[in-house]
């Protein structure tokens, strides 16, 4: 509907430089440029080199995303961007770059929360979100549940990693098993020919014991050391490894925490609604056990499509039409980029 | 080319953005014919808040002369030498702003705005902080050109080629801050990159209308990263 806000949204807290256009809940463009390359042979992202590919790309592709989109900048709305958290450098080109845009274009500017914004990009796919609703978001960067009282306004975390996040623990386990970075969608392809109860591998703060103080918390450090051990005993003996049965059984042992965290969230909240976001639950196993586990509790489980979860600009746009739609008011011009803004906090 | 230049009654607003040192400046210029003047300057000295002090000063120049984004007609930005972080502040400043407006933006090497302003007749060594005990430096020669630079290193090397080139004094924030190690005698200003000398740099481009520089940064450094080694066992 022509008369919804238009909305650009910018996302450069890792390694994608991200615009997206949305019209209300109309996704119009998602233009996305990654530095992925530059990192592999570094085996994780390096800050500088993401920061350097941020400032060379973001002109292209919001040049790319404008012509996707049939639109202009003096169209538009609004701008928003990630002001965090993420990585301080790479933070800083997006925030500057908004603002660049919004002085130019006389636009007002919405700095907002990454992690809000994974929530939010799901409406470009489901519609409004019903709140409150239980959000589980994974990547390479943060693994978090959170209740979603009010998206515009504020969120409640629940829990987090007390390590290492999914997605790490999915690229180490991947190097491990010497598949490419990042290895998330290696994993996933070498587990489908593999059993996921070949080799018990463990359940982090699933214990009587630790579920009193970590309830809602993860922990991935301990999966990613017991694989390699297995794996490194299968060595030592001159054994081969069972790469499809070892990546099946991580993944299994991931998925089963990460759903049985969300669900049990949801029904110690009493709430009908999960969301799940980033680029793990792109991951093929964990959206079919969500919804297999989900379906007996009658929770509703939304999860974007694969390309929407990893991270992009179409969700910060997307965050920014429900601030705009909401009411809220917009940033002041001196916002900050906060490499460790609080999930609580929506918009600066 | 506009016939305006060549009648006399060319002048042009330009905006001037630098942020490759601790301070953050912004300006607006007139590109006349045969001057540049400066309109309304905004500079605050602040190494940690360059994303946040710019575009405000970006708009406060604008207001201070009534103008809308909409009236400029190039961009002048300071390409560093600079610390990483703080450098891409200015110019993704000035690339979007110049996407958006659909004007030129000029890039400038920050110590020329330094150095250029500050010889008077001798060559003189023009230096910023590199943090790490280094500074960005470069020489210029007697006309203000800039003869040896932009590098990175210790201040004992770069006051070394300096005298071998005839400096005889050094000027810039990092001359200050290593005055006992360089051992020339300071020149008090200009401190940080001169918005004015920026624009003075680039006022051929602005009058001659010329494409849009490459703005790419003048890093001098490779990023700190190592390649991933093998590794380590977790069994004993
Ligand atoms: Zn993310």
């Amino acid at each position: 509907m022509a008369d919804e806000p238009l909305i650009l949204g910018i996302e450069t807290s890792c390694d994608e430089t991200g615009v997206g256009v949305v019209r209300g809940h109309t996704l119009l463009a998602d233009a996305l440029a990654s530095s992925v390359d530059q990192h592999a042979r570094f085996g994780g992202v390096v800050p500088e080199v993401a920061s350097r590919a941020h400032l060379e790309a973001i002109v292209p592709t919001m040049q790319r995303a404008l012509t996707e989109a049939g639109v202009t900048l003096v169209d538009v709305d609004a701008i928003a961007v990630t002001a965090g958290p993420g990585l301080a450098g790479a933070l800083l080109v997006g925030v500057a770059a908004a603002k660049g845009y919004a002085v130019a274009a006389e636009k007002p500017v919405y700095g907002v929360n990454h992690l809000a914004a994974h929530v939010a990009v799901d409406t470009l796919e489901h519609g409004p979100l019903s709140e409150p609703a239980i959000a589980l978001l994974v990547s390479g960067g943060h693994s978090s549940l959170l209740l979603v009282d009010d998206l515009a306004r504020g969120v409640t975390p629940l829990g987090a990693t007390i390590d290492d996040a999914a997605g790490e623990a999915f690229d180490k386990v991947a190097r491990l098993l010497g598949l490419p970075f990042p290895g998330g969608p290696y994993i996933d392809r070498e587990a489908r020919a593999g059993d996921p109860a070949a080799i018990a591998f463990p359940r982090g703060l699933t214990a009587a014991k630790d579920l009193a103080a970590h309830r809602h918390d993860f922990s991935f450090s301990g999966l990613k050391t017991a694989v390699a051990r297995w794996v490194e005993a299968r060595q030592r003996a001159g054994e081969p490894v069972p790469v499809a049965d070892v990546a099946a059984s991580f993944q299994e042992a991931v998925c089963d925490v990460l759903v049985d965290k969300a669900l049990d969230a949801c029904r110690d909240r009493g709430v009908q609604t999960l969301v799940i976001g980033g680029g793990v639950a792109a991951n093929s196993r964990l959206r079919a056990v969500a919804e297999q586990r989900a379906a007996r509790h009658g929770i509703r489980i939304r999860v974007p499509r694969p390309g929407l979860c990893t991270d992009n600009g179409a969700m910060v746009a997307a965050l920014g039409a429900h601030l705009v739609a909401s009411g809220v008011a917009p940033s002041r011009l001196d916002l900050p980029a906060d490499s460790a803004m609080p999930v609580t906090t929506v918009s600066v | 080319m506009p016939d305006g230049v060549r009648l006399g009654w060319f002048t042009v607003l330009v905006l001037v953005v630098d942020s490759s040192t601790p301070a953050v400046t912004a300006a607006l210029v007139e590109v006349t014919a045969d001057a540049v003047v400066t309109r309304a300057h905004r500079c605050t000295v602040d190494a940690r808040a360059h994303g946040e002090l710019l575009a405000p000063q970006v708009d406060t120049v604008l207001a201070d002369v009534d103008a809308r984004p909409v009236d400029l007609t190039a961009i002048v930005v300071g390409l560093g030498p600079g610390p990483f972080t703080g450098l891409r502040v200015g110019l993704v400043t000035a690339a979007t702003m110049g996407q958006v407006l659909d004007i030129p933006a000029y890039g400038v090497c920050s110590l020329d705005a330094i150095g250029h302003p500050a010889v008077t007749g001798a060559p003189v060594l023009a230096a910023s902080d590199a943090r790490r005990r280094e500074i960005y430096w470069a020489v210029y020669g007697g006309a203000g050109e800039r003869v040896v630079g932009p590098e990175v290193g210790m201040p004992t090397v770069a006051a070394d080629r300096a005298r071998e080139l005839g400096a005889t004094a050094a000027v810039g924030d990092g001359a200050h801050r290593y005055a006992e190690v360089l051992g020339l005698p300071l020149l008090a200003e200009p401190r940080y990159p001169d918005a004015h000398a920026l624009a003075v740099l680039a006022a051929e481009k602005v009058r001659a209308g010329a494409a849009s520089d490459p703005l790419t940064p003048l890093y001098l450094r490779r990023p700190d990263a190592v390649a991933a080694t093998a590794r380590k066992p977790v069994l004993p």
